[in-house]
């Protein structure tokens, strides 16, 4: 668990689309040799040296042309074995490049893992020991909300189909183990091979579906919220540099979520802009303001703007309770208008977050808000490898690793090995489907065989 | 309690002298300690009040561990019993599992006269009624007549005789197990002195008299022809084995049941144990299970020398009128003349997670428990813990460091760490199941896990062990032959291939290649390339499984040398989760609650999430940190 190799993107994504996946542990080396060809191999190479070379997927296909460093423990920021990859072609070749680390034999890493094992090793200061706390809870407790989301759903629905009879089989399997003079009717090896075959073709269809639908349709998650009229429809339109939300004068108007794929600074933005959050009647309205909210707690960043032309509402400070713990740049609009806003009090209720002044109208401000984003991103507030890959990667990830055990469990079954072995197979892919909706209880078993049959003295 | 008086001082005091309590003194004693074992009665010691047998799958594994580590459970069986079998041969090496029928009266008179001729043990019959216990350290013990036994340890393993209730329909009585005296003051003593105990239930079915019943309409069960043995130093077996007897319940027997469940306590309320659901009475799985038309009924004998035979199947707490009636449904015993009815039995259990993983108390220094007093089922599961706990109170009185046995080592290790760590809400039973390597911890290899551990600690003597080195050599050289002998497709090799429905070579290869294909065996091999010297079947068995199954142990072997790593991060005494800032609310009371020992015990509790564990790393790293800069400090 703590000691195993990790990898993770890492950094850099803005500059000129060269992305790096760190590889930390005792296996790294190893790990990236196995897909990497240069003119040495990087078991033999320096420490602290860069290479040039090529990396191959399972089929021989070259995946990115890339630079590896690589950096031998202890001198490294884990203090372990780390390798960098360096790719050139962009998030699709970074995020396949980490797919083939991690099919190699590597974890994802979870959130602020690489700051934590510096910590435990012993490169990391005492004073920062309870910031990386902080990290770890928030952002471990994000990632795994988000990755529920993501699998909340159809996904969610068919692991949970397939992990109950994966259980049921293994239930019945255990009982004649452990109740061997018992009346329960042995498994038979047809029932198995189908069941595991079925599970197995299931896999296989969700991997697919994960792969194609989720390449580039990522992003920091960055919700626009406020008042209706506030003008975010405005920015949104401003950011994209083209006309996709409708603005007119009338508040309300949006009355949907609309999403955009956008790039500031190398930072990939999943823009979405919200209705206006207000006490509604408008029932059409009223669902838009309950989507806002929700895409609130979905949002990595939030743009919250505000009209410097208005007073404050009970809503925005109803608003600001909600924001006050997440990232947050607050926008000033309309600074062409004269002044109403109170900003004293914005700044007293999100005092930790950037203000950044506006006119849409104008065109003033917008450089300024493109580089606080960044600078959120780069001061590792929002961090790219924590939410925009953690939960696709992960499942995809998991969901491999489950195809994994049951194509071993297939295997043994049509070598007639002998069935206790094979449900240590099939009791590993329930795990790892399990992993993937945050659910692995292995009592759950011991449950299973005793509401399942009836067995003692 | 009558008037006090000093009667004597010993190293270790061992409360009970069941399953457990046998262990705990044995070991203690062998391992050089004064040790003074207590019972209620002399003519209960090592008593079966339920199944006349010992094994099956997960238990007989915990007896092989038991008799690897020197103690005496398995060698005791193999003395008095009257049938063995060898379970689950239909399926992997690691399931196979030894099941015993005892002759309970020759099992306890064996083990009564094995603690007899024990120097270090002084065997007396007393009822203990208080610990004495001096600033939450336990010094002794006062039974009812007044003794005050002074220890430096003392070990509880009173089974399910604290606050015993027994109840048979609307019939309830205090008492302990097959009405014995049931053991009250202790009970309420142990509150005082702060331990939280809680209520369970078991239960045992009728014995009825063999001459009254008609074996002809049941089928036999006979033993194992082959010799087995449950030690691996037992040369002497038992051949002319005495059958049991399948039979089953039917539409009439459910039909009684179910006409007659407002007398059942079960469902009247009398019982407020939690019962285990791997062990129902008849009336909860006919209840629970209507749909199924018959319920296996098994009739084994009690001993070699008396008529009663036990029920296996039948455990109830119906009233005893209905208990006969239903006993007459069943084929074979429409005449049958019950002897005992069955009973169901209510007890105070010391809940588990209050013990470290030695099965000391946290609360009380010096002071073990074990067995069915832990919330176990099954005399097994007691005599593991009781063994543990003897060994460990003898490590403390003799100052030497503890020994605790991971989930990787044995099945007593699952055991123990699920008890301590996960606690248990019924009667809790071992099941293959609940082990996560089992593929390595097989019945057959018992004594290569553990042998060397249970000579370090001096209850495996020099012979024994000698014995040992030689087959764990022989095993080791054998399958260096075995991956170096190189063979070719010669008509001889090709024959024996096809003549086993493999099939042919088409290259040269070697022997323990060959051996991996799931149609060969050793045997095979061996009759076709033998070996220079003569080797014993059970290097044999050990070769074969190790060569064949080779590639899954190694993936358990891996998944161990993961969770040995964070079983080393060891979490020190000085970690207060109450200060942790940043750990979930749950995990914060179930952590301070438990005191895991390390890491990898710690990822166990449930509710403590891989968050939880980082920061409890950090917070680790960080303190260790703070202490080296303190100690710098001072030092200059
Ligand atoms: N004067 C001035 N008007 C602006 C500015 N930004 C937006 N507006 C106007 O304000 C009105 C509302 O703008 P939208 O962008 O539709 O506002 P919204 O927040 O999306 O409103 P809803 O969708 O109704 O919640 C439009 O008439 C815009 O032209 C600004 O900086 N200055
Ligand atoms: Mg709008």
């Amino acid at each position: 668990m703590e000691f195993d190799t990790i990898a993770a993107i890492s950094t850099a994504l803005g500059e000129g689309g060269i992305a790096i996946i760190r590889v930390s542990g005792e296996d790294a080396l190893e790990i990236v040799d196995n897909i990497f060809k240069g003119s040495k191999k990087l078991s033999t190479v320096d420490s602290h040296t860069i290479n040039y070379g090529k990396l191959f997927d399972e089929h021989g296909n070259v995946v990115d042309e890339v630079l590896v460093s690589v950096m031998r423990s202890p001198k490294t920021y884990t203090k372990e074995d780390v390798v960098e990859i360096n790719c050139h072609g962009g998030l699709i070749a970074a995020k396949r490049v980490l797919e083939l680390v991690l099919d190699n034999g590597a974890r994802l890493a979870e959130p602020g893992e690489f700051t934590k094992r510096a910590f435990l090793n012993g490169r990391i200061d005492l004073s920062q020991a309870e910031a990386i706390i902080d990290i770890i809870r928030s952002k471990t407790d994000r990632a795994m909300n988000i990755a529920l989301k993501q699998v909340e759903g159809q996904l969610s629905k068919q692991i949970i189909k397939m992990r109950r009879e994966l259980l049921e089989v293994l239930a019945h399997i255990e009982v004649t183990i452990d109740y061997p003079e018992h009346d329960v009717e042995t498994v038979t090896h047809n029932l198995l091979l189908e069941k595991s075959n079925s599970v197995k073709k299931e896999i296989e269809r969700l991997i697919e579906v994960a792969n194609q639908g989720k390449v580039l349709r990522e992003g920091i998650s960055t919700v626009i919220v406020g008042r209706p009229n506030v003008g975010k429809s405005s920015l949104l339109n401003a950011l994209v540099h083209e006309n996709k939300a409708i603005v007119t004068e009338i508040p309300g108007t949006t009355r949907d979520v609309i999403e955009e794929y956008i790039n500031i600074k190398g930072i990939p933005l999943k823009l979405v802009d919200t209705a206006g959050i207000r006490e509604t009647e408008d029932l059409v309205e009223k669902i838009g303001v309950e989507r806002s909210k929700k895409a609130l707690e979905e949002a990595d960043l939030v743009l919250y703007v505000l009209n410097y032309n208005d007073t404050l509402h009970e809503d925005d400070l109803q608003l600001m309770e909600i924001l006050k713990d997440t990232n947050v740049i607050v926008i000033i609009n309309k600074t062409d208008l004269s002044n109403q806003l109170d900003i004293e009090i914005i700044k007293e209720l999100l005092s930790k977050s950037p203000i950044i002044y506006t006119s849409m109208k104008e065109e003033i401000g917008l450089e300024e808000l493109e580089t606080a984003i960044s600078q959120l991103f780069f001061a590792g507030n929002i961090k790219q490898d924590d939410f925009t890959y953690v939960s696709n990667s992960r499942h995809i990830q998991l969901l491999k690793q489950s195809r994994q055990s049951v194509a071993d469990a297939i295997n043994s079954i049509e070598e007639y090995i002998p069935i206790d072995m094979i449900a240590i197979d099939i009791k590993n892919t329930w795990d790892a489907l399990g992993m993937i909706i945050c659910d692995s209880v292995s009592e759950d078993l011991v449950d299973q065989i005793f509401t399942q049959f009836c067995v003692g003295k | 309690m009558s008037m006090g008086y000093k009667a004597g001082d010993f190293g270790c005091i061992v409360v009970g002298a069941g399953h457990a309590g046998v262990e705990a003194a044995l070991a203690s004693a062998r391992m050089g300690v004064k040790t003074l074992l207590l019972t209620i009665s002399l003519d209960t010691i090592a008593f079966m009040p339920c199944n006349p047998s010992i094994g099956g799958p997960a238990k007989g594994h915990v007896v092989r561990e038991i008799d690897a580590l020197g103690g005496e459970m398995a060698k005791n069986i193999d003395k008095t019993l009257i049938q063995i079998r060898m379970l689950n041969t239909g399926k992997g090496p690691a399931v196979h599992a030894l099941r015993a029928q005892a002759d309970k009266f020759a099992y306890q008179n064996e083990m009564k006269s094995t603690l007899e001729k024990e120097p270090n043990i002084t065997l007396k019959q007393a009822m203990v009624e208080k610990l004495i216990v001096e600033n939450d350290v336990v010094k002794g013990i006062i039974t009812r007549s007044g003794a005050e036994y002074y220890s430096e340890t003392v070990v509880l393993t009173t089974g399910t005789y604290l606050r015993g209730r027994i109840i048979i329909g609307d019939l309830i009585y205090e008492s302990g197990p097959n009405n014995q005296q049931p053991s009250i003051n202790l009970s309420h003593n142990l509150k005082e002195i702060g331990l939280n105990l809680v209520r369970f239930k078991t239960g045992t079915p009728p014995r009825i008299h063999r001459e009254s019943v008609d074996f002809s309409k049941m089928e036999i069960q006979p033993g194992d022809e082959v010799p087995r043995a449950f030690s691996f130093d037992t040369k002497e077996y038992r051949l002319d084995q005495i059958p049991c007897w399948l039979t089953y319940t039917n539409f009439h027997t459910h039909m009684i049941i179910n006409s007659n469940l407002h007398r059942a306590p079960m469902f009247s309320g009398a019982i407020e144990g939690t019962g285990p659901r791997y062990c129902p009475s008849i009336e909860d799985k006919v209840v629970r299970f209507n749909d199924k038309p018959r319920h296996q009924i098994f009739l084994e004998p009690e001993g070699e020398f008396t008529e009663e035979m036990y029920v296996q199947g039948l455990s109830t707490s119906l009233p005893e009128d209905v208990q006969i009636e239903m006993l007459r449904t069943i084929p074979g015993m429409e005449k049958a003349e019950m002897m005992r009815p069955g009973y169901a039995i209510e007890y105070d259990v010391v809940v588990p997670t209050q013990l470290w993983p030695t099965l000391e108390t946290k609360k009380i220094k010096n002071l073990f428990t074990a067995g069915q007093l832990n919330g176990t089922s099954g005399y097994e599961e007691a005599a593991g813990q009781g063994l543990m706990a003897g060994i460990n109170a003898a490590c403390r009185a003799l100052g030497k460091d503890p020994v605790i046995l991971d989930r990787s080592q044995a099945y007593i290790g699952v055991l123990i760490d699920d008890l301590v760590t996960k606690g248990t809400n019924e009667p809790y039973r071992l099941l293959t199941s609940r082990a996560e390597y089992r593929l390595l911890l097989r019945n057959d290899n018992a004594d290569l896990r553990l042998r060397e551990i249970g000579y370090k600690i001096g209850l495996i003597d020099e012979n024994r062990y000698q014995a040992f080195l030689l087959k764990k050599n022989q095993i080791e050289s054998e399958i260096e032959r075995l991956k170096a002998y190189k063979v070719k497709p010669t008509s001889e090799v090709q024959e024996m291939l096809k003549s086993a429905g493999s099939s042919e070579l088409n290259n040269g290869t070697d022997l323990a290649t060959l051996l991996r294909r799931p149609e060969v065996t050793y045997d095979m091999i061996e009759s076709l390339f033998p070996g220079l010297s003569e080797i014993d079947s059970a290097v044999k068995e050990q070769v074969e499984i190790e060569i064949k199954y080779a590639g899954y142990i190694e993936k358990q072997l891996l998944q161990v040398e993961k969770m040995k790593k964070v079983e080393s991060k060891k979490i020190p005494e000085w970690v207060d989760y109450k200060t942790i800032h940043g750990l979930s609310l749950e995990a914060r009371e179930k952590l301070s609650k438990i005191q895991p020992l390390n890491i990898g015990q710690a990822s166990r509790i449930s509710g403590v999430s891989p968050a939880d564990i980082s920061i409890l790393l950090i917070y680790i790293e960080q303190g260790n940190k703070n202490m080296e800069l303190n100690q710098h400090g001072k030092t200059e």
